[in-house]
C-alpha cells in the first residue's frame, strides 16, 4: 500500500528534524496506576547504603551455585530452569501471600524482566531501557539509569527482558543495540558499546548471559532484514571478545543452504538470553526465523534459523547445532534458550536439551561436546504442519499445502506466535515436572508478497492486514499451563484459561509453580505436583514478566513486574477482532513483592 | 536521497496524490540548497487526498486542494506508519495497530498511540505542493 517515496518542495519554512526546545525536557509516560497496592507490611524508611562493604560482588562460582537466596541472572541459573530452591513458601500458606511493598516504573508497555536479586539488592529493568536497583526487602529506591534513547527508534518490541550482574557491574543491552555497563552501587555508567546500528533494524531486548568475565548478548531485528549474531564483550572494558553470525557467510559451513545474497538480510536474530553448559564451556541459544516470512523467496534449509546453536563461551566458535524445522516459513522463532536437564530414556540417563518449540513440538535433544543428538520430539498444542519426524535426525517434513508461500493465502495450526512464545517453561526437580506456558486453539494464516528489502524498514514478506488468526470452533481457552514428567514423556496435568497466555514461569522448592499471563490481571500460584490453583492476586495490570523468588533475613519473597504491552497486546488486539469485542487491559508497570503474612 | 521509484527525486504535484488512492511518503526538500531532508527518519511526511468537505475545520485549513499532510512516524512507539485502511480510510500503524484519522487533525481511532499524529500545513506553489510551516508538534514517540 505504500507509494513511492518522492520529494516534496518547500516553502518559506524548513520542516523541523526535532521538536522545539520546550518539548524535549522532563517527559515520563502517563499511565502507571499502582491501585490496590496496598502495604502489608510497612517499609522500613531508612536509606540502605549500598557502599564497597555491602554489595556482594557477583563471581563465576556464585553464578555457577547461586545461594538459595539469590536470584543472580534471567532464570537465576545458566540450566535455565526458572527455579528457586526456597521452600518457605508451600501449598499450605501460598493462600496468605500477600504485598509487601509495590513500585512504579513510571513507564506504560511490556514489562517482561525478572527482579534480579543479589544479598538483598534488586536489579529491575524495563521498557524505555530503564533499571531501578531498590532494596529487596523494602521498596526503598536506590538508584536509577534511565537511558536516553534516541528520538527516531523504530521500537517494535518495546521491552527488555533483564539485566546481566558481574562482579559489581549491571550490565543492560539496549534497544538502540548498545551495551551499557552499569556501576552496581551508584547506576552510574561504567562503559557504553555500540553493538550494532539501530538504522539499520538492529535492536536488543534481551538479558546479557554473562560467564567467565564475558557479557554475552545477540540481536533482535528479524523483521527488519538484519543479519544474526551473538556478540561477547570483555565485561570489565567493553572490548569485543567474539562475534558469530547465525547465517553463514558464503563459504563457510552450511553457506550452502541460502541461495545468492539472501544471506545478508536472512534474520535469524537471538533475542533470549542462552543457557550454558559450565563443564562443556557451551552456551546454547535458540535462534529466530529466517527473513522474510516467505520461504519460497529464499529456498534451502537456511541455517542456522529456527536452531539451536552451541558457542564455545571462549571464543564463540560454533561446536553443534540442531535445526528444529527447516526453511522457516510460519515466523516460528525457536529463541527460547533449551532446558538443560538430565532425562531418564530406556534405563539411560541423557544429558539433555529440552525446548518446547514455538513450532508446537516439546523437543528433547541430548548434548555432547562437539553435537548434539536428537532424542524425541512430540507436539503439546495442535499442529497441522509436520507430517512426519525423521525418527534419526528429528528432522519434519511438511504438510506443503499449510506452508506459507508467496502469492497465497495458507493455513496453519498453531498460529504464528506458536504453541509458545517468548514465555520461558521450568523446571522443577523436586516434582520433576517441566510447566509450559501455551497458547491451545489458535490457529494463523499468510499470504505471502514480494517486496524488496530496504534497510530499517520492515520487511516481512507478507502485509500486515494479510496476517490471520482464526480460534478453534467450539473451544472454551486458548491459554494453558501444562505439567510435563520429562522422563515419561507424558503430559501430567494441565490448568485452562478463558484468556492467551503469556505468562513466564516460576517454580519453587516449596512445590510451587507461579505465573501471570492472562488478561485479567492475575498472578496465580499452582500446586506443582497436581497443578490445583492455590491463590491469586489481582494486580495493576497484565503480567507477562519473568517471576522470581529470593530471601532476605530468613524470609522468602516472590517479586514479579506487572505490565501489559507489546505481544501479549497484540494478540489481544487479533482476538478482539475476531469477536468484534475491545477489551481494554491497562498499561503501566509496577514491581510487585509477595511474602507470607505474619 | 532515499527510496526507489519512479518519482524518486522530483518535486511533488496534487496530480500525484489522486483522490481515494493510499497516501504517498515522502521527505522536505530545502528550498535553498535543493538538500533532501531525509536524514531523520522523523522528516517523513504523509501526503493523502481527502474531499474538503469531509475535513474538520482544522484541518480543511491546513490542506490544499484536499491535500492533507501528516508526520509519517506513529507517536506510540517511533514506528513507521505504512499501512493504510482503505474502507475506513485511516492510516494505520504496523507496529501495534495504532490508527489515525487524516480527515480530523490525525486524531487517534484506535491502538495505543497517546497522541495525534502531528500536522504539517500544505499549499499548492507554481504546481508543487510546499510545506507551508513545521510540524504541529515534535513527530515520533516521546522518550519516557
Amino acid at each position: 500500500m505504500r507509494s513511492t517515496r518522492t520529494l516534496i518542495g518547500v516553502g518559506s519554512l524548513l520542516v523541523a528534524t526535532t521538536a522545539p526546545a520546550t518539548l524535549l525536557g522532563g517527559c515520563t509516560t502517563p499511565g502507571t496506576g499502582t491501585s490496590g497496592a496496598t502495604m502489608a507490611q510497612p517499609a522500613p524508611r531508612a536509606r540502605l547504603t549500598v557502599g564497597a562493604a555491602s554489595y556482594t560482588p557477583v563471581t563465576d562460582q556464585r553464578l555457577v551455585s547461586p545461594e538459595a537466596e539469590n536470584w543472580l541472572m534471567y532464570r537465576r541459573t545458566y540450566d535455565g530452569w526458572g527455579y528457586s530452591p526456597l521452600d518457605q513458601i508451600d501449598a499450605r500458606n501460598a493462600k496468605d501471600l500477600v504485598p509487601v511493598w509495590t513500585f512504579s516504573t513510571g513507564v506504560a508497555e511490556g514489562h517482561q524482566a525478572p527482579p534480579i536479586v543479589n544479598n538483598g539488592v534488586m536489579f529491575v529493568s524495563t521498557p524505555q531501557n530503564q533499571v531501578l536497583a531498590l532494596e529487596a526487602k523494602s521498596g526503598e529506591l536506590l538508584w536509577r539509569y534511565k537511558r536516553e534513547l534516541p528520538e527516531d527508534l523504530f521500537q517494535l518490541h518495546p521491552t527488555n527482558r533483564g539485566v546481566g550482574l558481574y562482579e559489581d557491574k549491571v550490565y543492560l543491552a539496549t534497544l538502540d543495540a548498545h551495551v551499557v555497563a552499569l556501576d552496581a552501587k551508584t547506576g552510574k555508567v561504567l562503559w557504553d558499546r555500540t553493538v550494532e546500528d539501530y538504522k539499520k533494524g538492529y535492536y536488543m531486548t534481551l538479558a546479557p548471559l554473562v560467564a567467565k568475565g564475558k557479557v554475552m548478548v545477540g540481536v533482535s531485528g528479524g523483521e527488519l532484514g538484519v543479519r544474526g549474531f551473538v556478540q561477547a564483550l570483555d565485561a570489565r572494558t567493553g572490548a569485543p571478545a567474539w562475534k558469530t553470525f547465525t547465517i553463514p557467510a558464503p563459504g563457510e559451513p552450511g553457506s550452502e543452504t541460502w541461495k545468492g545474497d539472501s544471506w545478508k538480510t536472512g534474520g535469524v536474530s537471538v533475542w533470549i538470553t542462552g543457557s550454558y553448559d559450565p563443564q562443556l564451556n557451551l552456551t546454547y541459544w535458540g535462534t529466530g526465523n529466517a527473513a522474510q516470512w516467505m520461504g519460497d523467496q529464499r529456498p534451502g534449509d537456511n541455517l542456522y534459523s529456527a536452531s539451536v546453536i552451541a558457542l564455545d563461551a571462549d571464543t564463540g566458535k560454533m561446536r553443534a547445532h540442531h535445526q528444529y524445522h527447516w526453511n522457516d516459513s510460519w515466523d516460528w522463532d525457536e529463541v527460547s534458550a533449551p532446558i538443560l536437564m538430565d532425562v531418564q530414556r530406556g534405563g539411560r540417563t541423557i544429558k539433555s536439551l529440552v525446548h518446547p518449540g514455538r513450532n508446537g513440538y516439546l523437543w528433547v535433544l541430548e548434548r555432547r561436546a562437539d553435537s548434539i543428538g536428537f532424542v524425541d520430539a512430540k507436539p503439546y498444542v495442535k499442529q497441522t504442519v509436520f507430517t512426519k519426524l525423521d525418527p534419526r535426525t528429528g528432522r519434519p517434513e511438511y504438510d506443503e499445502t499449510k506452508k506459507p508461500v508467496t502469492g497465497k493465502k495458507v493455513g496453519f495450526c498453531p498460529s504464528l506466535w506458536g504453541g509458545k512464545d517468548w514465555p520461558p517453561a521450568a523446571y522443577n526437580p523436586k516434582t520433576g515436572y517441566l510447566y509450559i506456558p501455551t497458547n491451545e486453539n489458535l490457529c494463523g494464516s499468510l499470504l505471502g508478497t514480494e517486496k524488496p528489502y530496504e534497510a530499517g524498514k520492515l520487511w516481512l514478506g507478507t502485509e500486515i492486514k494479510d496476517i490471520g488468526m482464526s480460534v478453534a470452533d467450539g473451544s472454551k481457552h486458548i491459554g494453558e499451563i501444562q505439567a510435563w514428567d520429562m522422563n515419561t514423556g507424558q503430559r501430567v496435568w494441565t490448568r485452562t484459561f478463558e484468556s492467551h497466555n503469556w505468562g513466564p514461569v516460576l517454580t519453587t522448592g516449596g512445590g510451587l509453580v507461579f505465573a501471570g499471563g492472562t488478561n485479567d490481571r492475575y498472578f496465580r500460584a499452582f500446586d506443582g505436583k497436581t497443578g490445583e490453583p492455590l491463590w491469586q492476586w489481582r494486580t495493576n495490570s497484565g503480567i507477562t514478566a519473568v517471576p522470581s523468588s529470593f530471601a532476605v533475613d530468613g524470609v522468602q519473597y516472590i517479586a514479579v513486574q506487572s505490565g501489559w504491552g507489546v505481544d501479549a497486546q497484540r494478540m489481544q488486539g487479533a482476538l478482539d477482532s475476531i469477536r468484534g469485542a475491545t477489551t481494554d487491559v491497562p498499561q503501566g508497570g509496577v514491581i510487585w513483592v509477595f511474602a507470607v503474612k505474619r | 536521497m532515499a527510496a526507489a521509484g519512479a518519482r524518486t527525486g522530483q518535486f511533488i504535484t496534487p496530480g500525484d496524490v489522486p483522490a481515494g488512492q493510499p497516501p504517498v511518503t515522502v521527505y522536505p526538500v530545502d528550498p535553498g540548497s535543493r538538500v533532501v531532508r531525509d536524514g531523520s527518519r522523523l522528516n517523513q511526511i504523509l501526503l493523502v487526498r481527502c474531499a474538503p468537505d469531509e475535513l474538520d475545520e482544522e484541518t480543511r485549513a491546513r490542506s490544499a486542494d484536499g491535500v492533507v499532510a501528516y508526520s509519517g512516524v506513529c507517536t506510540h512507539a517511533g514506528c513507521d506508519v505504512t499501512l493504510w485502511q482503505s474502507e475506513t480510510r485511516r492510516f494505520r500503524c504496523p507496529c501495534h495497530e495504532s490508527e489515525f484519522d487524516p480527515r480530523d487533525s490525525g486524531r487517534v481511532v484506535g491502538g495505543p498511540a497517546p497522541r495525534r499524529l502531528p500536522r504539517l500545513a500544505v499549499k499548492i506553489v507554481d504546481g508543487v505542493i510546499v510545506a507551508g510551516g513545521g510540524f504541529t508538534g515534535r513527530p515520533g514517540f516521546q522518550p519516557g
